[in-house]
Formats: C-alpha cells, structure tokens, sequence
C-alpha cells in the first residue's frame, strides 16, 4: 500500500498465506482467552460453557481478511472485491432476514453486524481501488489529505461552532431525543468540558497528565462536603470547587517542575492515585468507600427543580407556571453542562491568544529555548496546572450535583485514561477535534450497549486504528494565535529545506 | 570605559573535568566580542555560564546596566537573566519553537512585557487596560526586525518550515525581541553559504551601531570573525590563552600553535 509500486507484481502465494496464518494463529491465541469459555452461574450444570466454534470462526474470518488484504496491496482489486462481496452480502442479508443465530458465526447479533460491516469496508475499499485502478494514494498524500480537511474544519470553525451550538440547544426539543438520550448527551458535554480542561495542560502546554481525574475528584468532594456541611448551594460552590482543584493542581505542580515527558506521565499517574485512596480511607471525612449522598441538586436561580415547592417559597414548574415534569430536571441539567462547556472553551480560545497561552504553547516546544527569551518556567507551568485543574474541578462539582451521590469508584484511573483519550484522539490542542472525540467515545459506547462485553474491546480497536491511521489526532491542525495578514495562509507541506 | 560585563576567574568543572579554568575577560560595550577557539576548548560552556544554564563552580560574572544598575549573572535564575538583565542569546543548533508562527515565536520574546500590560492575563480576560495596545507595539517591533532581515511575508509561516538562514536570522532577531543589552550569539554563522554570512555580518553590525547591543560571540568561520569583531578572546583547553584586537590574535604565536598544534621538538623547545 506504501509508494504506488508496478501496477502488476506477482502475488506472492506462499508468502500471504503464511502471513495469514500467522495472524489467525495470533486471533487463536487471544481468542481462547476471550471467546473460548463462558462462565455459566446455571446451577447444576457445569460452570464453563466451551465456545471453541467461535474460536474457530474468528481465526478463519481473520485469516480470510488478512488475506484479502494482501491481495489488495498486490493490486488483486477484483477476486477480493467479489468475494468480500459476497461474504458481506450473505451475511447482511442472515442478519436482515433473522437466520438462526446458531447457524451464524457468533451468538451475538452484535458482533455478527460487527463482521458484515468490516466485510462490507473490505469491499468498498476494493471497489474503490477497481475504481481507481492504478491511482494508489501513499500514506504521505493520504496524511496531507486529512491536514488540508482539518485545516478546512478551522476555517469552518466559524460556523460549524455556532452550527454545532445551536443542534446542541436545541436537542432537548427534537422529536426523538427520549431521558435516556439526553442523559448520555449531558455525559458527552460533561466529557468535553473535561476534554477542553485537559486540553489546556496536555494539549497547549504539553504536560502529559495521566491523573486529571484527581481534580474531578477534589471538585466533586469539595462541592459535596461543602453543600452537606456548611449548606451551601451549587452556584456558591462552584468557584470554591474550581478553587480548590486548582489549588490541588499547583500542589501536584510544585513537585514535578522539573519532570518531562514520561517521568511526567508517571507522577500525575501516582498523584491520581493518591487522591483516590485518601478519599477512600480517609473515612471521617469523605465517608470512604461508602461515598456522600444526598447532595443537593442545582437550583435554578434559586428555584428548586422539585415537584413540592419548599415552605413560603416556589419551584421552578410553579414559579412559572408549569406542570411538573420530571424531565424537566434532566433538561435543565443538560443545559448546566453545555454551559459549563462553553464556558471552558471560550476561556481556552481567548486564552490561547494572551501572552501567557502563547507562553505554554511555547513551552510545550521548547523549554530551553523559553527560559533563554525570559519566560519563568515554574509560574508558566504552574498556571497551566492550575488552570487545568479548575476546570477538572468545575467539571467534578456538575458531576456531583447531577449524581447526587459520589464514591471513590468513580475517579478511577480509567477515567484518566478515557479523558486523555478525546484529548489525543481528537488531536492535541483542537477544540472541535475533543467534541468529535467525545461523541466517538463517550457517546457511541453508550449508544452501543447492547455490545456490552466487546465494548471496551472495540474502544481499544477504535483507539489502535487511528493512532496507526493519524497519530497525530483526527483533526490536528494549529492555527497561528495572531497574524501579519502576509503570505498565504496553507504553508504547512512544504518540507524544510536548507 | 566601563566594559559591560566582565567575567572574572570563571571556573566550571563538571566532576573531574575542568570545562572552564579561571577564565577573565571583559566585554567592552557596544563592540562586538568574539570568543573562539579550537572544538572543546569551553566556549560554549562560557556562553551557558553567562546565559544561567550552567551554575559555574567559582568565578564572578558581573553585567552593568546601563539602566537597570549591575548584576552578577552566577547568582541569577535562568530566566531572569534574559528578563532583567537583558542578556540574550541564541543556540549552535537552533532552538525556533517550530510549530508556532514566525511572529508567534517574536512575541514570545516580548513575554514579559506582555504579561504586564495584560495584567497578568486577568486585565486582559476581563477586557481592562491596555492590553490590546500592548500587542500591537510588540507586533510593531515584531515587524520592524523582519522588515530587518527581510522575513515580513514569512511571518505567518510555520517557523519550522523556513529554511535554515532564515531560521537563524529569525533567532537572532527573536533574541534582539526581548530588548537585550547584551547579545550572546553560539556559532550563528554555521551551516550559512557566504552571501548568507554577509549578511549576517551586516545585521550585526546594524544590531551593534544602531541599537547599542554588546555582542559576544563564538564563530568557528574565522572570515566573520576577523571582519566583524572588535575584540577577541581566545580560549584553549578551557584557559584564556590571547586576548585582543582581531590583528593582534591572528598574529599571536600561542594562538596559531593552538589552532595548527605544534611539532614534538618545538613543544619540548617551550618552557
């Protein structure tokens, strides 16, 4: 596929087969793990089920595909095109007319689509190459395409920000939007207010930070303790959250100054940690492993959103004259995480083109050269700490007030992980590039229950394919901060040349 | 004449190893110093001295303001020597923050001054004082440097993307950007073609006569050297081996000895 080569090479036979088998030998090997055995808790019966014909199934659809491929890269559109075809075709058409699911590959129905649509990708790309039939793209031009598409979505960004805004107001009032699909929208704006936050440390600043969820953590307690002692609001507490977590980011900040890169990574990772075992055995305080419940609920300017108005006093629905509806909480609670989003990306895009956002961006390239022109190391990366954190801390109170219950369990490392993840995925420092992220890992998973076990097994394939694919993140593109108005703007192929 | 800084006995050793031996020289202000010397004679190891990178073992390095009043460099952070002691320098192998816009990279140099006018970024956010003023004089000045070495229609190029002259000259006026006293420049004339050297030397000079910077400079290319510099130091093994106008050192014997070394029977003939 590399470097468009002779049009007609022999096909090497012995040497794709091989290659083939390899790769099922390797699926046969994870496979037996994964697939192979069932616990059954059927009582009486024994406690492992035996799926070796799944086993079976996946090496030979891995063998079959890996095949195919090789025949693609040799330029052997056709044979691939019609047998993929084919295979697809069947297997949709099983799937559409509801075959019996033992007479299929896989039990799940699931995972059955899973391979009907891999063979269906496997076909289009073969048609796509029959097409264009001596027209291989090489990686390079395949990468330049993408970066002109992503400096195309910047340049949009004018409209496709507002565009996006406005689908995102107005989603509580579309016809198919049910509970259950605003609640996961809430979780997606929540997530992108996570992923802008950290965007500002690992994507304008650089600092690999493996333990964000410790912020969200220390906003979420700060806000919970402070409500359930003191009796404070969500609106008074939110600054004190915000407050707080940036205060834990400079005390996570001072110790690892002079940690980069990995050693970096690794400290925050502890620093993660830390924060979550002293919230879990610290009982007196944050009640350990049993969390803090009842924390108050967010108030809309003062007026609860409950059915039974408080002594002398309104709620939201009889303030305004409305029926209770229970939805109505939920709707509210939407609009407090895509306003709290808004609020970080505004702060982000205005601050990236202050003096101080410049200075992160340049520290992130260079450190050594920063301190030559006179920018203090420390202070720079402690703001960015600090200012990273904050909003970790914002996120960590909306999570709190819309839960209503915290726990140690939900600031987990894999929560760092996932957020990290839209950062990276989304590429470094692009705004747009955390929503479209976030939709992909947040939303979709949750869309995608019913694929319960393979869940994390796809995020996991999602993640290796597009880091193979784009390593540096869907939609990486940086736009200067401030312009000359000279030149033309698109000068990013050409290559540096002495 | 106060000279602008003077070193005095400055020493560096790293473990074992004796990088710098009590070197003293004095940098005359608004002249052009050059420090060479043969590869690991420690002339780098001065400039990281001077420029805070390196903490040196003893020794007194001392810098008159002409504004500021004086300081001694060796007992300053990295990053206030640039900031208050307007001692600049640039890199043997060039530290452009390359993913940023040329301009970028010249307002990054005027960080300070910026962070004040924007009232440490709070002013700015909330849309009080001058702010947006600010930018446009450190835009001015930006300009006004890459109207100097002819790079205006790359400003808003990706740095990294220049050519290699360019990115030189565009690291010497980011240096000049900070508004330095002093100018340490490592090496800024390898890797350049001789019209490129020319120009160099041109833009030098125009930074020394019309800006009143002090330049320190380490060069290998003797033809920059001999033409440009009003005064150089000569370092061997870490000493000072000759100090002097550019005719008076071409024409030293321990010089000459230390560049083309010396013949067995002649090394002994020496006391």
């Amino acid at each position: 596929m590399r470097a468009s080569t002779v049009p007609q090479l022999p096909f090497d036979w012995p040497r794709a087969l091989k290659d083939a088998g390899m790769v099922a030998g390797v699926v046969v090997l994870l496979a037996i793990a994964l697939l192979g055995f069932r616990i059954q808790d059927t009582s009486g019966g024994p406690p492992l089920a035996y799926r070796f014909d799944d086993v079976v199934a996946v090496a030979l659809i891995a063998f079959l595909g890996r095949l195919g491929i090789a025949a693609l890269r040799a330029q052997r559109a056709v044979p691939v095109l019609v047998g993929a075809l084919v295979f697809a075709i069947a297997l949709t058409a099983a799937l559409v007319l509801g075959a019996d699911e033992q007479q299929l590959f896989f039990r799940s129905t699931g995972l059955n689509g899973t391979i009907a649509l891999a063979a269906w990708i496997l076909s289009a790309r073969a048609a796509w190459l029959v097409w264009h039939a001596a027209s291989e793209t090489s990686a390079e031009l395949r990468e330049a395409r993408m970066d002109r598409l992503s400096a195309q979505v910047q340049r949009w960004s004018g409209w496709v920000g507002p565009l996006l805004l406005g689908l995102a107001v107005a989603l509580p009032f579309l016809p198919w939007i049910d509970r259950r699909l605003l609640d996961i929208a809430t979780l997606v704006a929540t997530y992108i207010m996570l992923g802008w936050g950290l965007n500002i440390v690992v994507g304008l600043a650089g600092l690999l930070d493996l333990g964000y969820v410790a912020f969200y953590a220390v906003g979420a307690y700060s806000y919970a303790l402070l409500a359930l002692h003191f009796d404070l609001g969500f609106w008074l507490c939110l600054p004190f959250a915000g407050i707080m977590a940036a205060f834990a980011g400079i005390l996570l900040g001072f110790p690892v100054l002079r940690l980069r890169g990995d050693y970096l990574a690794i400290v925050t990772l502890g620093f993660g940690e830390i924060v979550r075992i002293i919230l879990l055995n610290w009982y007196k305080f944050t009640n350990g492993p049993d969390g803090l419940s009842g924390i108050p609920r967010p108030t809309f300017f003062g007026l609860p959103m409950v059915r039974d108005a408080p002594e002398g006093g309104h709620s939201f629905h009889s303030f305004f004259g409305l029926e209770y509806a229970p939805i109505d909480r939920v709707i509210f609670l939407y609009y407090l995480a895509i306003a709290l989003a808004l609020v970080t990306n505004l702060f982000t895009l205005r601050i990236r083109k202050l003096p101080i956002g410049r200075a992160w961006e340049a520290l992130r390239e260079d450190e050594t050269a920063c301190r030559s022109l006179g920018v203090h190391p420390r202070n720079t990366k402690l703001t960015a700490f600090a200012i990273g954190a904050m909003f970790g801390g914002f996120g960590g109170s909306f999570f709190a007030t819309r839960q209503g219950f915290i726990s140690p369990e939900s600031f987990t490392f894999l929560e760092s992980a996932i957020i990290l993840a839209i950062v990276v995925l989304g590429g470094m420092g692009s705004q747009i590039g955390v929503v479209l992220a976030a939709i992909l890992l947040i939303g979709l998973p949750e869309v995608f229950r019913d694929l319960n076990q393979y869940r994390m097994l796809a995020f996991g394939v999602a993640m290796v394919v597009i880091m193979t694919w784009r390593p540096r993140g869907l939609l990486a593109h940086r736009e200067p901060t401030v312009r000359l108005g000279h030149g033309p703007p698109e000068e990013r192929h050409e290559g540096p040349h002495a | 004449m106060t000279p602008l800084l003077s070193v005095e006995h400055l020493t560096m050793r790293f473990g074992g190893l004796v990088a710098v031996d009590d070197v003293s020289f004095d940098a005359p202000a608004s002249k052009i110093t050059a420090v060479i010397g043969p590869n690991g004679a420690g002339k780098t190891t001065v400039f990281n001295c001077l420029t805070g990178f390196y903490k040196p073992t003893s020794g007194c390095m001392r810098l008159r303001h002409p504004r500021h009043g004086e300081f001694l460099l060796e007992r300053m952070e990295g990053h206030a020597i640039p900031a208050k002691a307007g001692v600049a320098r640039t890199f043997q192998n060039i530290r452009l923050f390359t993913g940023m816009s040329v301009l970028e990279n010249l307002l990054i140099a005027q960080h300070n001054a910026l962070m004040r006018a924007s009232g440490y970024t709070i002013g700015a956010l909330l849309g009080v004082g001058g702010y947006a003023a600010a930018e446009r004089r450190a835009i001015d000045r930006a300009r006004y440097w890459l109207d100097r070495v002819q790079l205006t229609d790359r400003a808003d190029a990706n740095a990294g993307n220049l050519p290699y002259g360019a990115q030189r000259r565009i690291e010497i006026v980011r240096a000049m950007c900070t508004e330095p006293v002093m100018l340490c420049l490592d090496e800024p004339a390898a890797g350049l073609n001789a019209r490129e050297s020319a120009e160099l030397n041109e833009l030098l000079r125009f930074i020394r006569d019309e800006h009143r910077v002090t330049l320190l400079l380490i060069e290998h290319d003797m033809s920059v050297v001999m033409e440009i510099s009003d005064h150089v130091v000569v370092l061997d093994y870490g000493r000072k081996i000759s100090e002097g106008t550019p005719a008076a050192v071409r024409n030293d014997d321990k010089v000459i000895r230390a560049y083309l070394g010396v013949e067995e029977a002649e090394e002994e003939a020496q006391p």
